[in-house]
């Protein structure tokens, strides 16, 4: 019998051609064309487990620890292997509402439901102990170690800094954070963050359906070890640091002392100030509002960021920046009649012999004669106009330091203000002012804006007699007894002779230890001669600001001082007695005068 | 003896080798998905793939056993060995262990069978007998129905268990019937409901609708001329508008009696026009959008209202309605990222980390591919689905070369069988086919599936060695 329906084989083959092809371009496709798949996979199984590196230490001049850590541990949660069995009992162990467990648990799912995001912040070393036991119960759930700051004292806040969590503009810019990561928000922390963080490890396990790990990926070889943070070694004496705190009690104001042959900051106080321990852990947020909204703002560091006239502190440089340029010398007197009187002009000064010479009139802290000096600076007839003899004063100022940001190794630094040659022009006409009309630069008045900081520093400049270290917080990075970064070794010439500064200091030990007319003689100390000198910074809002810059002994000086005491007056009644105390507790190491100390430690301007 | 070696020599080896090699390639895929670091030897029968060696050693065993038998028995026996196992389906429905929510399977101590595996043998031996019974011709309705109702039954019978993946490789069957002469307009229909059903669930019914109709009139253009389409088109539109005109806002129908409703009208004119000019094809074309409009909405009303949730889901998936990689799509979703990230030449053996960390369900049966695709790639899948095409053909070439219808159709069936759980099995793994639990066969772990299989392809190469002693 013919078969008629032969030629139907070759349908069934082709039909079956047919289905193998479709099979084919399909594998080929989600095989070799689309990647996805392979990225799928290696979510699935790989699972990237960070390691924290502790953060760097941070230790005082004399290796005390100023700053350390403390184990804590961070509650992940990975939402799509969690089986929740015993929600309540989960929820009683970590000492949350079930109402905040099903909020943690949408947050995490709105994150991501196959990532792991932090459940919950912070768990207690306790909590984490009694957890560990029944952790298994709770798939889905695990706990990464981090360390969280420690401070044995609660000291120098304004120094250390603190960190924080990192917000999604830090990680867009720097790829090293992920969401959760700690960074240096402010003091030695942010800026020396790099050095103090170290380096975050990673391991690479796989996973299986259970999330339960399986092993190392490839043998660890693309695993890398966390790098420990480097400690830093400080410049802080963390004893003086806590008496200039102690004596800054109740006070608005800072106070810096600095180590003028090296520029190593020795204290730096702002007040009012805050326990570091308050921004550490799950209470930062709400301490760090609370801190914010108070009216005192004791997150603001005065030392760097409050600019003030210098007031009567800035006589020196000009007295200075005359014996240099020849205008005066050290014996020139100028006759002062209650004030400097030119014309309509008067600025006012108290009364005191007349006239007098140079030591004399920082000694009396004299208007009169920083005035006529300052108009023989200006007006100096080597130049051919006062603009240009301003420029050339303005040069000696910025070199001590003022005008510019010092570059200290603390972040937000203020550069305060000299005024500038263009200023005046833009105030009065191109070129068309005169010595008279900026005149009030010449008593530390006016436009002039400095901060403590800088004060410091050309108190040190001074002690030094011409030149400075940029001052600077970190001696070393990773082990005690190196040196300190680039910038703090380089020594800053100011352009002022050394013989020109002797009578200039002679004026500023009379100011303290003089007789009839000297203007600080509350800072006198019997052993050690101090110099210094009184300023009054005027003060729109209320009363001036009192201040007084120091340095000691006055042969091989061993710190420079400046004390910022906000609304208290004259720089004597204040601003004196503490960079005296402050003088001999670093100097003698205790301080005799006790009546004084609790005196200004009660004091409240 | 001399007539044993004579059968050995007459066996199609190259058959034989294909199926030793996808047993043994087999069971490394399998040793891979079950591979852990705790059991490593190959020889732990507490493991799937220690198991595994031991069924394919029976398999071995069952396939001697077949060629030693006389070739006459599987003719012969053909009805009582289709009674028995209509019996043991029946059996099973009653004796036999549920698992997961199935009665399939007869449980002996540690040894599970599954009547549905063998019934496939013995319904391809039934159905050959009666296709090679004399005078017997698929033109005609009732040996058509006859022989469909052959292979139904034991489909019915599984569908109770239910095990809705084994009807449907049943299916296979009308490939037999195809190359045994059934109509063409019979398999046509067949297709084109598929294509029906599965557009109207992605494009919609009122789509589809639209399409019949216009590929109604295509056919009728192509078939009467110009003239006619266009007449035929007025006519549609005409009716489609009283219907939709009367239904909606007289009698308040839905789209689907109101498409039925133009279509009969349309054919009322239809028809005047056919009485007078005899056209038999107008006929024809106008038989198939009716037919086609009321499977439309039955197969609608159908796929809503009767088949179970977890049905619908699995085909709305596949359709790419519902995306849902966490719920009934898991299984695909993880099975494409294994097979996907297998790339070009694949991660190696064992180094599967889909496969070794169980990341697919059902990693050693049903997604047995997932191996080959993840540690072999897209080579290794190649060459398997190769292997499969060499086997499927060379079988429709021994099929062919036989002189009785008996062994031919029988051929057919065990290629069709074959080609069936290849291609669904396989099509599954890569989302082409709905997720549908049959094993790829020699591959998939189950001593039930290789045996029945082993049985399938033996029988056959069996009567192929004796085909000189049969006459035309």
């Amino acid at each position: 019998m013919k078969d008629r329906f032969a030629n139907r084989r070759f349908l069934v083959i082709g039909l079956m051609i047919f289905a193998t092809t479709v099979l084919i371009i399909k594998l080929f496709y989600i095989q070799v064309i689309d990647k996805s798949a392979r990225v799928s996979a290696a979510n699935n199984v790989l699972r990237y487990i960070t390691q924290y590196p502790a953060r760097g230490l941070i230790y005082d001049r004399n290796g005390k620890v100023l700053v350390t850590n403390e184990a804590t541990y961070d509650l992940m949660v990975i939402p799509a292997q969690t089986e929740m069995i015993d929600t309540s009992h989960f929820c009683n162990m970590l000492g949350i509402t079930v109402q905040s467990y099903r909020e943690r648990m949408a947050a995490a799912r709105k994150f991501s439901r196959n990532n792991s995001s932090v459940f919950l912040k912070m768990v207690p070393a306790e909590t984490y102990a009694r957890m560990q036991e029944e952790m298994y119960k709770y798939p889905g759930f695990f706990v990464q170690a981090r360390t969280l700051r420690k401070y044995p004292e609660p000291l120098g806040a304004h120094v250390l800094g603190y960190i924080g969590e990192v917000d999604d503009r830090i990680i867009a810019a720097d790829k090293y954070y992920r969401s959760g990561d700690y960074i240096g928000i402010n003091g030695l922390e942010k800026s020396y963050e790099t050095e103090l963080r170290g380096r975050k490890g990673v391991n690479i396990y796989m996973v299986d359906v259970h999330n339960r790990i399986k092993g190392s990926y490839s043998e660890g070889k693309y695993d890398t070890v966390a790098v420990p943070g480097k400690d830093l070694y400080s410049t802080l004496d963390i004893d003086l640091e806590r008496y200039g705190e102690q004596l800054m009690h109740n006070k608005i104001g800072s106070i810096v002392a600095v180590e003028q042959s090296t520029g190593e900051i020795l204290a730096l106080v702002s007040a009012p100030d805050y326990d570091p321990e308050l921004l550490v852990g799950r209470v930062r947020s709400e301490n760090f509002t609370k801190l914010q909204s108070d009216s005192l703002n004791p997150l603001f560091n005065r030392a760097l960021m409050a600019a003030y006239p210098p007031g009567s502190t800035f006589k020196m440089i000009n007295g200075l920046i005359g014996l240099e340029e020849g205008v005066i010398n050290p014996a020139t007197r100028f006759s002062c009649s209650m004030g400097y009187h030119v014309g309509s002009l008067t600025v006012g000064c108290h009364s005191h012999s007349s006239p007098l010479d140079l030591a004399g009139a920082v000694m009396n802290s004299c208007n009169a004669y920083f005035c006529s000096t300052f108009r023989n600076i200006i007006d100096n007839r080597s130049f051919k106009s006062a603009p240009e003899g301003f420029d050339h004063w303005r040069q000696y100022v910025t070199a001590f330091g003022f005008g510019n940001k010092l570059g200290v190794d603390l972040p937000n630094e203020l550069s305060g203000n000299v005024p500038t040659h263009s200023y005046y022009d833009r105030y009065y006409g191109k070129d068309k002012w005169k010595s008279l009309m900026i005149i009030s630069l010449a008593i530390g008045q006016g436009e002039l804006g400095t901060t403590p900081i800088q004060m410091a520093n050309y108190t040190a400049a001074i002690a030094n007699r011409g030149y400075y270290y940029i001052p600077h917080v970190v001696r070393s990075i990773g082990q005690p007894g190196g040196t300190p970064n680039e910038p703090f070794t380089e020594k800053k010439i100011t352009g002022i002779s050394q013989e020109n500064f002797e009578a200039v200091i002679a004026g500023m030990e009379l100011a303290v230890n003089g007789g009839g007319g000297a203007t600080a003689r509350g800072a006198a100390l019997d052993s050690i001669i101090i110099c210094g000198k009184t300023g009054t910074a005027q003060n729109p809002h209320g009363r001036p600001h009192s201040i007084f810059v120091a340095f000691a002994p006055k042969v091989n000086p061993k710190i420079a001082i400046a004390v910022y005491v906000e609304n208290a007056g004259a720089g004597a009644t204040y601003a004196a007695p503490v960079a005296s105390l402050m003088i001999e507790k670093y100097l003698t190491g205790k301080v005799k005068r006790k009546d004084m100390e609790t005196y200004i430690m009660n004091l409240k301007p | 003896m001399d007539r044993n070696s004579s059968i050995l020599k007459r066996l199609d080896w190259t058959v034989i080798l294909l199926w030793l090699f996808m047993m043994i390639a087999g069971w490394l895929n399998i040793y891979a998905a079950v591979y852990n670091d705790q059991h490593s030897n190959i020889l732990d029968f507490s493991q799937r793939y220690g198991k595994q060696l031991l069924w394919i050693i029976a398999a071995i065993v069952i396939a001697g056993m077949v060629v030693l038998t006389d070739n006459k028995i599987y003719f012969f026996f053909a009805w009582l060995l289709y009674g028995l196992l209509i019996f043991l389906l029946l059996l099973v429905l009653v004796a036999g262990k549920n698992i997961n929510g199935a009665r399939s399977w007869f449980e002996f101590g540690s040894l599970r069978l599954q009547p549905s595996e063998f019934a496939k043998f013995t319904t391809g031996l039934a159905l050959a007998s009666f296709l090679s019974s004399r005078g017997q011709h698929l033109t005609g309705f009732w040996t058509m129905a006859k022989a469909v109702a052959i292979f139904m039954l034991p489909a019915a019978l599984i569908a109770i268990q239910p095990d809705m993946g084994s009807v449907l490789t049943y299916l296979a069957f009308f490939i037999v019937l195809f190359r045994e002469g059934m109509s063409l307009y019979v398999f046509v229909s067949a297709i084109l409901m598929v294509v029906i059903f599965l557009l109207s669930l992605v494009v919609g019914n009122l789509a589809v609708s639209i399409g019949l109709v216009v590929l109604a009139v295509i056919a009728i253009w192509m078939v009467s001329g110009r003239a006619m389409a266009v007449v035929s088109a007025g006519v549609i539109i005409l009716s489609g508008s009283i219907s939709f005109v009367l239904g909606k806002y007289a009698f308040g129908f839905g789209l689907g009696p109101i498409a039925i409703m133009t279509v009969l009208l349309a054919g009322v004119a239809i028809v005047l026009v056919m009485i007078r000019r005899k056209m038999k094809s107008l006929l024809i074309i106008y038989s198939f959008l009716v037919g086609g409009m009321i499977y439309l909405f039955a197969a609608d009303y159908i796929f809503h209202n009767v088949l179970p949730q977890h049905q619908q889901t699995r085909i709305n998936i596949l359709v790419g309605l519902e995306k849902d990689p966490h719920g009934t799509g898991y299984n695909l979703h993880q099975s494409m990222i294994s097979i996907g990230s297998g790339g070009l030449l694949g991660k190696g053996y064992l180094n599967g980390t889909q496969t070794k960390f169980k990341f697919v369900p059902e990693q050693s049966t049903d997604f047995i591919f997932c191996t080959v695709g993840e540690e072999w790639g897209f080579a290794g899948s190649l060459v398997v689905i190769g292997l499969f095409l060499w086997l499927l053909i060379r079988l429709v070439i021994i099929a062919e070369r036989q002189r009785t219808v008996f062994v031919r159709a029988y051929g057919y069936s065990v290629a069709s069988i074959l080609f069936m759980h290849f291609f669904i099995n396989i099509g599954m793994t890569i989302g082409i086919m709905p997720v549908i639990g049959i094993p790829l066969p020699f591959f998939s772990y189950g001593g039930s599936s290789l045996w029945g299989f082993t049985l399938l392809l033996f029988i056959f190469l069996r009567l192929d060695a004796s085909r000189s002693e049969y006459l035309g």
